[in-house]
């Protein structure tokens, strides 16, 4: 399609439209793709932000999966993190829960964002969370502490060979994002 | 045959490469000690010799017509300016060598990513700039420390010799047991940072809120020294890995040890240290973490002076929050997770006793726990 | 195109205000060369702080800032221009044009470009320093971690690349529009095609990388998490995006000297180059392969086993295409009658330290081996072996082979000749060492490293400075020359020489191919 006579404007509007949709590209597409493509694939280990609905499913006894929770303080985070089993033994279909346990020692209230990974990466699209306190910002009072749960199953379609997962967790120090917010509105 | 017995002693000679060097300096990877690594290590060696057989071939026939093809010679040029027969040659062969490549490195891959069925599993941390290693227990009584450079800055700044193991050396290596297979689970606390011992052949990237994965085997007992590669800020190049490879008995015996410290440690907080005796450790944890920035007399660099400054002269509770909660938004780092009770109090002390600052403030670990409290 | 034509204009409003290809061609030239002098003293003062173990002259973190400057203005500043200074030059003449599609257009491309520099460099002078986080920025060192400078480093970047894609339109509409009648794309020398073809990547890959730094700027002011974990984004997502444009970025910077090769190679050896449609077809192919490789540079990175393994495949078939290339130039040597003046020493560098880039290029695309290999200085030593002795030999023999035709003066050839040298040997030594030294585990990037790596660094350090010292004698020589240089008024400057910029008068017209040459048959 011409978008002029003069051979020389066709060719430049031409490139120049090109050059545009490369810099849409880089947001419109990729970013998403990107994102889209780990949440299908669970390649990049992140597990959805949304509560999984469970269908009912038959649980696999025949087989053991151990899942190992780990968590940890990213750069500034004063909190005590720490799961309250390190370790689980499930079975695939089957309902687990557990809880993290969490400390604010500082005098002042804050929110905090956990950001779960999973390892191997590819074991992302099989752990559904019903529950997590990854969902949501998570305020805490200065000097309180609280116990936040997570409730997931881990699909049986689980491929055969991954025989442990390892949930880390990153807690992130989210007080002054929050208040940017709030004080945006 | 002539031929024959020259290929084989080059082969020979270029078999003898890992160790073979210029004087004392090694000029190719270690098979190292891990069978992973020899795989690594004979993929390498395959490729480049067979770059270099084809590179031989290659710049002989470029050489040849250097010599014999030159105008000087009074030779009249050809015209010939293409063939399709000689195109399509130069275009399989090539490709079927690579398929020929392809297959040990598929192989080779595949294993570097098997990491079922570990028998220890280690969560290493990446700071800016130092490791932070933690030996996963079932029962959430996690060994772990900080692996902090050990080279005195002195060394470092030419006013002092500088050790066997410049920049290669920790206060705390990475204990591991020989023949057992070992878990890494990988993360980062701020910036990328990625965890390399080139002897063990392990290398991973270090991604804050993510984990990656990957395992070892070591084979022989040894030490084996490794960097951070990736650049992480300005003391990227000073942040070594050093992992000490033991037997089974020495690995269990030294998490004895450790266990035991650490229960120590708890037990120290709650006594009271001298003023000597704080002195004397604050000392220590300040070079090994204050001083490349703020100076061995305080004077300040990257960081800001600790001599006659405001924090330092004044308000105590004020001087534990800066050491405690770092400042956000600068490189002062939250040091309240790194340093024990009987450490941050030792090294507060020293920086309020230091360098002139003279304040005759004695802080205890108890103070330092009822401050973390609020 | 107006009728009655005068000399060029005087004094400084001739260069601040021309549209001539030819004078705009001129000032990339020299921009170019000022900018690789500057980088190039970014590189002396990171190699004689490696010279020996311990920290002597500089910190750090100042450190950090030379290894980042070095290399943004190597590439952005250095060696991209000077290519494009080389097409404002040659492609107007090469085609029959009497110049390019957008003359204005194309003085503003040139023009931003010293501001943008300074603007750069002047983050020198800011609080906190310049950037410091490499050429290659990843997040979160160059967004949560990086100093104050990083917005005006972000506006650089993008200056720079509204330069690169305003050149790039105008090339490909050049290219496109205006070749005299005769001239088909298959009757174009190679350095057209080449030139061609990576203004297309040009086009494709710079606003790619201005998303990226766009999505930095967001994040560092605007409270978005495209790259931090918090917010629910991924630092790795910058390496994918940044790559995205890298990987066709380095064959941006390699193609056009394809080109220079491709036209010297022929003219020096009397004889055709072997292969045109083949040379054009690879090239073409090693362009589109070039958008599906990006992650080799991230094998450590953490991607699925799947993932490795393609990116792996894919960058092991570009060597297909690169090797046909080699393969094609030396075959247009082979029964020729060679002649060894400056421009074909250079490109018989070119040809031999080029392939051993590649071959280390090849080894490092093996994913299981790069483990060992990525961030050290193996990669150092291989992409330095691709861009200096590769692009850098091949722009140096380009200006040796087209300044008689710019200048109507003949340079020197003894000290050309000793420039090569003195160049080929100081280039290796600093070099070849650093295959040493990473494979014995030495890391990227750092300012001090451990006793084993000494005597290999303060080798490479030696090398380092006799490479920039002989930088001195080729300024001294092209000035010579543009000066006082003997005068040449041969159109064909070569006897070997072939292609219409060799039948137009020496030095050559402010303007040419007013009236589109008629092609011979000499031109098939």
């Amino acid at each position: 399609m011409r978008l002029s006579a003069n051979p020389t404007t066709d060719t430049v509007l031409k490139l120049a439209t090109v050059s545009v949709a490369m810099f849409a590209f880089v947001f419109v597409v990729m970013v998403p793709l990107y994102n889209v493509l780990c949440d299908a694939l669970g390649i990049n280990g992140k597990t959805s932000a949304q509560a999984y609905t469970a269908v009912d499913a038959a649980v696999d006894t025949g087989r053991s999966i151990t899942v190992q929770f780990i968590a940890t303080n990213n750069d500034g985070m004063p909190w005590e993190f720490r799961p309250q089993v390190t370790a689980m033994a499930v079975h695939p279909g089957a309902a687990n829960d557990t809880v993290f346990f969490a400390a604010n020692p500082t005098t002042q209230d804050m929110v905090a964002q956990a950001i779960p990974s999973v390892s191997p990466s590819r074991a992302a699209e099989y752990f559904h969370k019903t529950e997590c306190f990854c969902f949501n910002q998570q305020p805490l009072g200065g000097e309180s502490n609280t116990l936040m749960p997570l409730q997931f199953i881990v699909d049986q379609d689980l491929p055969k060979d991954i025989k442990t997962i390892t949930l880390s967790y990153t807690l992130f120090d989210v007080t002054a994002r929050v208040s940017d917010q709030i004080a945006a509105r | 045959m002539v031929g024959g017995n020259v290929m084989r002693s080059a082969l020979m000679a270029l078999m003898a490469l890992p160790a073979a060097a210029f004087g004392d300096n090694q000029v190719n990877m270690s098979p190292g000690v891990t069978t992973i690594g020899a795989e690594i290590y004979d993929l390498h060696m395959l490729i480049m010799i067979i770059c270099v057989v084809i590179g031989i071939g290659v710049f002989g026939v470029m050489f040849y017509s250097i010599i014999y093809h030159r105008k000087s010679r009074g030779v009249v040029p050809s015209q010939f300016h293409e063939s399709t027969k000689v195109e399509v040659a130069w275009t399989v062969v090539p490709f079927l060598i690579l398929i020929g490549m392809a297959v040990p490195a598929t192989s080779t891959l595949l294993e570097v990513y098997d990491n079922d069925d570990a028998e220890l599993d280690i969560l290493i941390t990446g700071h800016q700039w130092k490791w932070k290693y933690e030996y996963l227990d079932e029962s959430g009584e996690n060994v772990s420390f900080f692996s902090n450079l050990a080279t005195p800055q002195e060394a470092i700044y030419n006013t002092d010799q500088k050790g066997e193991h410049y920049l290669l050396e920790v206060d705390e290596p990475l204990v591991l047991p020989v023949d057992t297979k070992v878990r890494f689970l990988i993360t980062a606390n701020d910036v990328i940072h990625s965890w390399w011992v080139p002897e063990i052949a392990v290398k991973r990237d270090a991604i804050p809120g993510f984990i990656n994965e990957t395992w070892t085997k070591i084979t022989e007992e040894g030490i084996y020294r490794g960097q951070c590669t990736e650049l992480c800020g300005a003391y990227h190049g000073f942040m070594p890995v050093v992992v000490h490879a033991v037997s089974r008995e020495e690995f269990n015996a030294w998490m004895g040890a450790k266990r035991a410290d650490e229960a120590a440690q708890v037990a120290a907080a709650a006594m009271d240290l001298s003023l000597d005796e704080l002195m004397s450790k604050g000392e220590a944890v300040y070079n090994a973490q204050c001083l490349a920035c703020h100076g061995a007399q305080g004077e300040g660099g990257v960081g800001n002076a600790i001599a006659g400054s405001a924090i330092a002269l004044g308000d105590i509770s004020t001087h534990l929050d800066v050491g405690i909660k770092g400042v956000a938004g600068t490189a002062m780092q939250a040091f309240g997770r790194q340093l024990n009770d009987v450490d941050m109090a030792a090294v507060i002390t020293y920086q309020r006793n230091a360098f002139g600052n003279n304040t005759g403030d004695v802080i205890q670990p108890s103070d330092v726990a009822s401050h973390k409290q609020g | 195109m107006g009728d009655h034509h005068h000399g060029p204009a005087t004094g400084i409003g001739r260069w601040l205000f021309t549209t001539n290809h030819k004078d705009i061609g001129t000032m990339y030239l020299w921009f170019s060369f000022a900018m690789f002098i500057l980088g190039g003293t970014f590189a002396m003062i990171i190699r004689a702080e490696l010279f020996q173990p311990g920290m002597q002259l500089v910190e750090p973190g100042f450190f950090n800032q030379m290894t980042t400057l070095h290399g943004l203005v190597m590439v952005f500043g250095a060696i991209m221009p000077s290519f494009v200074g080389l097409a404002n030059w040659l492609i107007p003449m090469m085609i029959g044009a009497p110049d390019m599609a957008l003359p204005r257009m194309n003085n503003w491309s040139f023009w931003i470009l010293p501001p943008g520099f300074l603007m750069l460099a002047s983050t020198l002078f800011m609080e906190g320093g310049a950037p410091a986080f490499g050429w290659t920025f990843y997040a979160p060192l160059s967004t949560t971690y990086a100093a104050p400078s990083v917005t005006f480093f972000i506006f650089a970047i993008h200056i720079l690349g509204v330069s690169s894609i305003m050149g790039s339109i105008n090339i490909i509409a050049t290219v496109m529009n205006m070749r005299a009648p005769g001239m088909t794309y298959m009757k174009m020398p190679l350095f057209v095609w080449t030139w061609l073809i990576t203004a297309f990547l040009l086009v494709a890959v710079m606003p790619v990388l201005a998303g990226a730094v766009t999505m930095m700027l967001m994040d560092i002011h605007f409270g978005t998490s495209f790259f931090s974990a918090a917010g629910g984004g991924d630092p790795v997502l910058f390496q994918h995006i940044f790559w995205f444009f890298g990987h066709p970025e380095v064959y941006i910077i390699i193609l056009p000297a394809f080109g220079v090769v491709s036209q010297i190679i022929p003219a020096f050896s009397r004889k055709p180059l072997f292969g045109y449609a083949s040379m054009v077809y690879a090239t073409a192919s090693i362009a589109f392969l070039s958008f599906i490789v990006w992650a080799h540079h991230m094998y450590t990175v953490g991607m699925p086993v799947a993932g490795e393994l393609f990116f792996m495949y894919a960058t092991m078939l570009i060597a297909v295409p690169t090797g046909v290339k080699v393969f094609n130039w030396i075959t247009t040597m082979w029964r020729g009658a060679l002649s060894f003046e400056t421009p074909m020493l250079f490109c018989i560098g070119f040809l031999i330290l080029f392939t051993i880039g590649g071959f280390t290029g090849l080894m490092l695309s093996i994913a299981p081996a790069d483990f060992q290999y990525h961030d050290t200085y193996f990669v150092v030593a291989h992409f330095h072996y691709v861009m200096v002795a590769g692009a850098v030999f091949s722009m140096t023999a380009a200006v040796y082979y087209w300044l008689p035709k710019w200048s109507g003066r003949m340079y020197n050839e003894t000290m050309g000749k000793v420039h090569f040298w003195i160049s080929f040997v100081g280039f290796n030594i600093t070099f070849f060492p650093q295959h040493f030294v990473g494979l014995a585990g030495m890391p990227r990037r750092i300012p001090d490293y451990a006793l084993q790596f000494a005597d290999f660094n303060m080798m490479s350090s030696i090398g380092a400075f006799i490479y920039g010292a002989s930088q001195i004698l080729f300024l001294y020589n092209v000035l010579a020359t543009i000066i006082a240089g003997e005068k040449v008024t041969d159109e064909k400057v070569w006897d070997g020489a072939e292609g219409l910029e060799w039948t137009i008068p020496t030095p050559a017209p402010y303007h040419t191919f007013e009236v589109p040459p008629k092609l011979d048959a000499a031109h098939a």
